[in-house]
């Protein structure tokens, strides 16, 4: 046993001793960061100084450590990729990264992980790229801290801020993306989780979900995207007290879903979006605590969603609760609070003795004819929801509150 | 007498102001509120008060004719009077509490000042058009039906009209129709400025060129306030022409 522990020290610090740094900087012997990776062994660190770099097609295929010292820049010239990283235990830390070529056949990205395992990239700054991170059928890394800030116009000659290519456990943390086509793209991704980034002004959406099963999302904010949040034929998804905000345009949501199941949703908050969630074809998703205030329509339900609940949110002030465009309905809504409700308290046990309508007449007929949405809270508006109030005709009868409470929910 | 009512309205302003603040308890409700009040009182109260005045001061505005005075002088002077008096007690009975409440600090100052300056407008309108319902109707009785349809007819009725053909003609494209239906009465106008205000998110959810530039730019605001403008000039001109010829 002690032998063992004396030979595996010695391996150990063999391989200590043999890791060396190697500076990379304008005036060195090794001035670029093709030539040191070319020089480099396994492990060894590279130490980039400051100053610009023109290169682009680096291809990391040793484990090793990058370091950029007071972010040198790495020009890729709009030439093509800049770093691909294939082999595993790869650290990149601390470069800027720009000029990314923009190609219509191939991906170009500032940096692709390509089929490795255990990389780390952190603290990039990314600027005029294509795609920013790509990772591709890689798993076990972390993407933590960088900043990625595009010019994304149009979606058709832009690219994604991180895509995930079926790559399993990643984590992305603490990120802030702006202007490019999707902020985070996930595709065929599962276990991964999404914390603390920001993702705004993005020409599509900030956070892409695509056939990515049992991944969390939480404490992200997501700001004035095309539309905050899709998430598309995905299951197991977790999404935990995220901000969606500002998301405004005639198809813009804070939140999409579109063929999910068995998703949670729970202590969001959705302010100032056209649509706070735009439903479809979903089932069995628990939302709960959520707050949903000042949006045009806090929850949009498309059809063909089942078993749905609502509990315990918080609807303020938004110009419509729920738009229904059917009769069936087949979701709960329970204990939540409602802003627009008017009825009473009796027996003073903060619930209210009428059931709640979340879903009034107007919103069936804005379904019907959108123009009509310019005699929103007109007297005669009022007058007809409340006559549907009391006998629903065209509205889900079925769907009601009968627990609204009768003060805003505070967790 | 103008200035008995002027009193009372103005208390009654202070009193909605007090208890809407001190039992809302949240600034943004209580602006949703008050747009209800504004949009639906304040034209009500305009056109009541305006014809009221109009026909209780009707000997002594005989007397002021016989005396060397203008008749468009008389008249705008009548006007503005009663006009002013109501804006004034509105502004100051809504202002007030609010202004003690802590406005200043707070960000709804914007969709308050419009809700007061739309307000105000509406005041001038339907007191103007109550003026001419007045000028036009020597009996009372009738004077006092029409004036009450006039406001019935603008805040419900022609919303219900208005529904009724955009749900008819649905499949054609109706954007502009709409728009044209909104300026054509005051109160939806004053409901629209105040919308874009409060619930810009979902006017932007309709899918429409027209729409979006109306009410995604500040072109919506302009055009919105020139109507109002116009709004107010063309009763007053009536006012101004009828009054020349009568026969008193």
């Amino acid at each position: 046993m002690k032998t063992f522990f004396i030979v595996m020290s010695v391996i150990f610090m063999t391989k200590l001793s043999i890791a060396q740094n190697i500076t990379v900087c304008k005036t060195c012997p090794i001035s670029t960061l093709k030539k040191a990776i070319a020089h480099a062994k396994d492990f060894d660190t590279i130490v980039v100084k400051s100053g610009t770099y023109k290169e682009f097609d680096v291809n990391v295929n040793k484990p090793l450590t990058i370091i950029g010292e007071n972010y040198p820049v790495i020009d890729g010239e709009l030439k093509g990729e800049i770093i691909t990283i294939t082999s595993d235990n790869v650290t990149v830390d601390g470069l800027f990264i720009i000029n990314v070529g923009t190609s219509y056949t191939e991906d170009y990205a500032a940096i692709r992980v390509k089929n490795s395992k255990n990389f780390l990239i952190q603290n990039l700054v990314l600027e005029k790229l294509f795609f920013g991170i790509y990772i591709e059928k890689s798993r076990d890394g972390k993407v933590f801290h960088n900043k990625i800030i595009g010019d994304a116009v149009e979606e058709y000659n832009s690219g994604n801020g991180i895509q995930l290519w079926y790559s399993n456990n990643v984590k992305i943390e603490h990120n802030f993306v702006q202007h490019v086509r999707d902020g985070i793209y996930l595709e065929f991704s599962d276990d991964c989780v999404i914390k603390n980034n920001v993702s705004a002004l993005n020409v599509r959406y900030g956070l892409h979900f695509m056939f990515s099963n049992d991944d969390i999302y939480q404490d992200n904010i997501f700001e004035n995207n095309g539309a905050g949040v899709a998430v598309m034929f995905s299951k197991h998804i977790e999404m935990y007290n995220n901000i969606f905000k500002e998301n405004w345009g005639t198809a813009s949501y804070g939140l999409l879903l579109k063929e999910i199941n068995d998703a949670e949703i729970e202590g969001n908050t959705f302010e100032n979006n056209t649509i706070g969630i735009n439903i479809e074809g979903s089932n069995r998703i628990n939302y709960k605590q959520n707050t949903f205030s000042n949006n045009g329509w806090a929850i949009k339900v498309k059809g063909a969603c089942y078993t749905n609940k609502f509990t315990q949110n918080n609807f303020l002030y938004n110009s419509f609760d729920i738009a229904y465009n059917s009769k069936v309905n087949d979701n709960e809504f329970d204990k939540n609070y409602w802003s627009n409700y008017t009825g009473y308290d009796l027996n003073k046990d903060g619930i209210g003795d009428v059931p709640y309508r979340p879903v009034k007449l107007f919103s069936y007929i804005v379904n019907r004819t959108p123009e009509t949405i310019i005699l929103l809270r007109s007297m005669f508006i009022d007058i007809i929801d409340f006559s549907e109030k009391v006998s629903p005709v065209f509205t889900p009868d079925d769907l009601m509150d009968n627990n609204p409470q009768m003060k805003k929910i505070t967790w | 007498m103008r200035s008995r009512w002027s009193y009372v309205y103005f208390a009654f302003y202070l009193l909605l102001g007090i208890v809407l603040l001190f039992l809302n308890n949240d600034l943004s409700k209580a602006v949703i509120t008050l747009m209800n009040v504004i949009i639906v009182l304040v034209p009500l109260i305009g056109t009541i008060f305006g014809v009221m005045y109009y026909y209780n001061s009707k000997e002594f505005t005989e007397l002021l004719l016989a005396q060397p005075l203008k008749r468009s002088s008389i008249f705008l002077g009548q006007y503005l009077g009663v006009a002013l008096s109501l804006s004034m007690s509105l502004i100051l009975g809504l202002g007030l509490p609010f202004v003690f409440y802590g406005l200043f600090e707070s960000s709804a100052i914007w969709d308050f000042s419009l809700l007061l300056i739309t307000g105000t407008f509406l005041t001038l309108i339907f007191t103007a058009l109550a003026f001419n319902i007045a000028l036009s109707n020597e009996n009372k009785i009738k004077g006092f039906g029409y004036a009450i349809l006039l406001w019935l007819f603008l805040a419900v009725i022609y919303d219900g009209l208005f529904l009724m053909t955009l749900i008819m003609f649905e499949d054609y494209p109706l954007d502009k129709v709409s728009l044209i239906g909104t300026m054509l009465n005051p109160i939806d106008l004053s409901r629209t400025l105040i919308l874009l205000k409060l619930d810009i998110s979902a006017l932007l959810g309709y899918t429409g060129a027209v729409f979006k530039q109306f009410f995604g730019t500040s072109f919506g605001l302009i055009i919105s306030f020139i109507m109002l403008t116009v709004w107010v000039v063309l009763p007053v001109l009536r006012i101004i022409f009828k009054s020349k010829k009568k026969d008193f």
